[in-house]
């Protein structure tokens, strides 16, 4: 005879488990130019927290949490990395010139702030739409 | 001293791995194979933590937590394959 399974401590452990996933991909996305991490893996970490969510719940549940149509985001991520690159060119610079300046900010103190991470963003927003669009696509054919 | 030391600790943890990948070939039931590979990868994790102090970098700490991560994953979604047949579902029935 089959027993109805119970998934409370899968689920709970989820609960806690995907911030702290969570954070560590937004440290690994924002320490990619000094240490190792960068736009990639930040994102792989990001859908593998979204993932652990679709294996504790299911399908229905994570798109009531997160209403995100991830085709659309590859295209917003596109658009970012491209934006970046042509905005190089109002300044007479090549194509993807970056620029970065050094600013004192109140909670930060002194931080360069440099376009690279806009151009980083794309990639992120785009890793995450593809990995994401592939596990659903996958997960919902019977 | 500690450099020996640190490769004794090495050579030990090779040879956890090696009698762990001998489950995973011979281990009679799937459920073995899978606690195996699990405890692979902690293993591994100990390994990049040993060979970090080796090569007295700080660099391979995001590695660490990045492989504890993905072998949760991989071992969650291992079991849901085995008790229920199917990884992700479309909708739960409570």
């Amino acid at each position: 005879m089959k027993t109805k399974t119970n998934d409370l401590i899968l689920q709970t452990v989820t609960k806690v488990a995907t911030f702290v996933i969570v954070l560590f991909s937004i440290h690994i996305f924002f320490a990619g130019h000094y240490t190792p991490g960068g736009g990639f893996i930040g994102g792989l970490m990001t859908s593998s927290a979204i993932i652990l969510l679709l294996l504790a719940f299911d399908l229905k549940t994570v798109k009531a949490i997160l209403p995100i149509n991830y085709l659309l985001l590859v295209a917003v991520g596109l658009v970012f990395s491209v934006g970046t690159g042509v905005g190089a060119l109002f300044f007479d610079a090549p194509f993807l010139t970056h620029a970065f300046q050094y600013f004192d900010l109140p909670l930060f103190g002194h931080t360069s702030l440099h376009t690279a991470v806009l151009f980083d963003t794309g990639v992120y927003l785009v890793v995450i739409g593809v990995t994401m669009t592939i596990i659903q696509t996958i997960g919902e054919s019977e | 001293m500690l450099n020996f030391m640190l490769q004794l600790a090495l050579l030990c943890i090779t040879i956890s791995m090696g009698i762990l990948v001998y489950r995973v070939i011979k281990g009679p039931s799937i459920p073995d194979r899978v606690v195996a590979l699990d405890a692979i990868g902690t293993n591994l994790i100990c390994m990049i933590a040993v060979l970090s102090i080796l090569l007295d970098t700080s660099m391979f700490l995001e590695v660490i937590l990045l492989i504890g991560i993905l072998s949760f994953t991989g071992t969650v979604a291992f079991s849901k394959f085995l008790e229920k047949g199917e990884i992700i579902e479309n909708e739960r029935d409570l």
